[in-house]
């Protein structure tokens, strides 16, 4: 038994040993990895991936998909952006835009568990109205010149709080809080339960399409927040942002060790899996490979940390 | 007659944990020959020593007179052994006939295309070999799981088998199905098979079997002729110790009625369900499997929607329509699929212990953990569930301990009224007498108790009264004062009491 669990542990740690041999074999290679200033750079970039992925990790473990992230990001920006172009305070733009991230996920949530469609099928579909409603509503070109003189809004991308851009300390607190949400909240032990065997869960009384819905409705705020972080940044909402980023942030949560059949999987596992997508592309940048094979190598590195999972499962 | 299989001094340990000690097992031709022991006592890890999934540490292994060594189960296949299992392997989409030759069917030349008429030629005549009532061509996933095992007994006799070994072969099939098994078996050994039987179900084995087998804690304790032999002597074999009386008796007042059924109805599955429970009391409800009775039970319980009747607990109408709802108004149900709806198997004993009340252990959304221990550690030891830790995933356990689990979760939650649903399936003599005792204990404590179950001895050693279901509709109840197995049996096939 104490053998059983020892392994587990090593098992766990797999992702992280990954990152850090990923680190030295870069640091060796290039003389710039590991300064300072590129590290804040690359974890600020790896905050938007992480955001989404940590809502994606709870989806992921009742055992659901949601692939309507980057549309649900793209949205909520061009909403926010909009508002603020037409001389709204950029408090209430981005409140606004954070609870339109909030409704598109709790109507993901409602289809699926209402409409009884499946997960996949269902965010498929939403992504992609949401994005065809971003067209409609940005006319197809970017919103831009808007917040000049927010401060907050400025802050949310490309603000500093003790020389630490906010997007990293915006990342470390939501990471904070629902690492505790997870392991100490009924709310992180039903999301187990669910993804671990839904019908045994309904029928001891958990509350399971709502327990659902809240998920879905997680990771849409949390790709809303994403969103605002990119659109600060870029200084501008584009309607074609955020396309593919689900991609990224399954990766994320798979390379982080959680099992995409649901009930099996950890937070820290997805910030480590985020981590080490971000590394890489940093990287493979400051080594000047081409984006056509960094592509390559990403894809290579996600099938070769799964099969090393399952060869120390087997 | 010489020995179709001789296992003489089988040796296995695991990491040094010896699982097997100095075992002896042999099959003779013709033979139902019962292997029996508690869970963990070694019957499956011999079989798995016999069948090559585990290489022997010691010992030797003959089979028709030649000593082997099989690396996988695929070379004894090719000796004729066999291993049906308790979890079917048909494919629902396939018929019976491609289910029976599948990986084997006639080929035109080496083109790959099926010879279907032929296929279904000869499985038609496999079928009537072994007097079995089954289209070639319907689909496997339409046939009941009596019939989808029929497929696979189909199977492996049509390539060759000489050995059977049947793994709990009755746990899914109702009393007309296993009639049906028995005289497959029947017709079988008739024709020279052997047939190895894993079971729990003594009457089952009295009835089919004709040598017995029992393995305790990996060792080997003897092998006895059924005619030679009762029950109460292999249940000592099997678990080194007088077990007592098998049903254990409870003194219990029968109190006020508890929960009381009106009309309940729902269209194609039962009608007019009426009937009630006291606090105290045990009501046990037979019935084939497929008549019913779960469905009306799950109805009661919140997970099934019903069209019309009523539900009253302490006299005072009730709606229930979730299960949150039942276990709101007291209500908990341990439902026979202990995999698929009773446990998550991928938690710990103690996340699942839990699970039911976990919002009575938490402040504002916070689990407090002590106050769960508190919980975790009195139902381990109330239950005496046998777990090396309470974070040990729940898989992990014997049945026996994993439905100890099931029943923890509920009590955990002090029901008031306990809706049981085969309440020892697949649970081995020892813990099922220890799961009657905490039924009883629960009684004791007044709640009321409907119990669900397919063994008639259970059902008589343990109600206070019987209701009998048969094609949806509550057939008799009855007290259960010198009520035998006969007047049930008769109910539930639809004949008058």
């Amino acid at each position: 038994m104490m053998e059983a669990k020892r392994k587990w542990d090593v098992k766990k740690l797999g992702p992280l040993i990954g990152l850090f041999l990923l680190c030295i074999v870069l640091s060796i290679l290039s003389d710039d990895f590991l300064t300072m200033d590129n590290w804040l750079n690359l974890l600020r970039q790896v905050s938007i991936n992480a955001l989404i992925a940590f809502g994606m990790t709870f989806v992921i473990l009742t055992g659901g998909i949601d692939l309507s992230v980057g549309s649900v990001l793209a949205l909520s920006s061009a909403i926010t952006a909009g508002m603020m172009a037409q001389g709204i305070n950029g408090f209430v733009a981005i409140l606004v835009g954070l609870l339109a991230g909030m409704v598109m996920g709790v109507l993901n949530g409602v289809i699926i568990t209402k409409g009884k469609v499946a997960p996949f099928i269902a965010t498929l579909a939403t992504m992609t109205a949401f994005r065809g409603l971003t067209l409609v509503y940005t006319d197809g070109r970017p919103i831009t010149g808007f917040a000049s003189d927010d401060i907050m809004f400025q802050m949310m991308g490309r603000g500093y709080f003790f020389g630490i851009p906010v997007p990293i300390i915006l990342m470390l607190m939501v990471y904070i809080a629902l690492y505790v949400v997870l392991k100490k909240t009924t709310f992180g032990r039903h999301t187990y339960a669910v993804g671990g065997n839904e019908e045994a869960s309904r029928l001891s009384g958990l509350r399971v399409d709502r327990l659902k819905i809240y998920v879905y409705a997680l990771t849409g705020t949390l790709s809303a927040l994403a969103g605002l972080i990119l659109t600060s940044r870029l200084n501008s909402a584009q309607p074609t942002a955020g396309t593919a980023y689900e991609l990224d942030a399954i990766a994320a949560v798979v390379l982080g060790g959680t099992s995409l059949s649901g009930g099996r999987g950890w937070i820290f596992g997805t910030l480590v899996g985020a981590l080490i997508i971000g590394v890489l592309n940093n990287g493979l940048n400051l080594l000047n490979v081409s984006s056509f094979y960094q592509q390559v190598i990403k894809g290579a590195v996600i099938l070769l940390a799964v099969l090393l999972d399952r060869r120390k499962e087997a | 007659m010489r020995p179709l299989i001789e296992m003489r001094s089988i040796q296995k340990s695991f990491g040094g944990n010896i699982v097997l000690n100095g075992v002896d097992f042999e099959v003779l031709p013709g033979e139902v020959h019962a292997l029996m022991g508690e869970n963990g006592a070694g019957k499956s890890t011999l079989i798995k020593v016999l069948t090559g999934i585990y290489e022997r540490d010691g010992g030797t292994i003959v089979v028709n007179g030649r000593e082997v060594h099989y690396r996988h189960p695929k070379e004894a296949e090719r000796d004729g052994i066999v291993v049906i299992h308790q979890e079917l392997n048909v494919i629902p989409t396939l018929t019976v006939a491609e289910n029976i030759f599948l990986g084997r069917e006639p080929k035109i030349g080496r083109t790959g295309v099926i010879r279907y008429k032929e296929m279904e030629q000869q499985a038609a005549s496999y079928l009537r070999r072994l007097g079995m009532d089954l289209d070639p061509r319907e689909l496997a996933g339409r046939l009941s799981v009596g019939k989808q095992q029929m497929i696979e007994i189909a199977r492996a006799i049509s390539t060759n088998a000489k050995c059977l070994i049947m793994d709990e072969p009755t746990a899914a099939l109702t009393e007309r199905e296993i009639q049906a098994l028995f005289s497959v078996i029947r017709t079988l050994t008739q024709q020279g098979v052997a047939i190895v039987y894993i079971s729990h179900r003594m009457e089952e084995i009295f009835t089919i079997c004709d040598r017995i087998s029992v393995l305790r804690d990996g060792q080997f304790i003897g092998t006895k002729r059924v005619k030679e032999t009762n029950f109460d002597e292999i249940v000592q074999m099997m678990v080194g110790r007088q077990i007592g009386e098998r049903f254990p008796k409870r003194r219990v007042t029968i109190g006020e009625e508890r929960l009381r059924v009106e009309r309940l109805t729902k269209k194609g599955l039962f009608e007019n369900v009426s009937f009630s429970v006291r606090a105290g009391e045990v009501l046990g409800v037979a019935g084939l499997m497929g008549s019913g009775r779960t469905e009306i039970m799950e109805a009661i319980f919140g997970a099934r929607p019903f069209d019309e009747g009523d539900i009253y607990i302490d006299g005072r109408p009730v709606r229930i329509r979730s299960p949150r709802q039942a276990v709101e108004h007291g209500i908990a149900m341990i439902t026979e699929d202990r995999k698929q709806k009773g446990l998550v198997l991928e938690m710990s004993v103690h996340e699942n212990l839990t699970l039911p009340k976990l919002e009575q252990l938490a402040t504002a959304g916070f689990i407090q953990s002590s106050k769960e221990w508190d919980v975790v550690l009195s139902l381990i030891h109330l239950l005496n569930i046998k777990a090396s830790s309470p974070d040990l995933p729940v898989k992990a356990l014997s049945g026996g301990n994993q439905q100890k689990v099931v029943f923890g979760k509920w009590l955990a939650m002090n029901p008031r009224i306990l809706i049981l649903d085969e309440p020892t399936r697949g649970v081995d003599v020892g813990a099922k007498k220890e799961i009657y005792e905490v039924i009883n204990e629960l009684a004791a404590q007044g709640v009321a108790i409907i119990m669900i179950s397919s063994e008639l001895p259970e059902v008589l050693g343990m109600s206070d009264r019987v209701m009998v279901v048969h094609e949806g509709k509550v057939q008799a109840i009855l007290e259960n004062d010198g009520l035998d197995q006969e007047t049930i049996m008769r109910a539930a096939t639809g004949g008058n009491r």
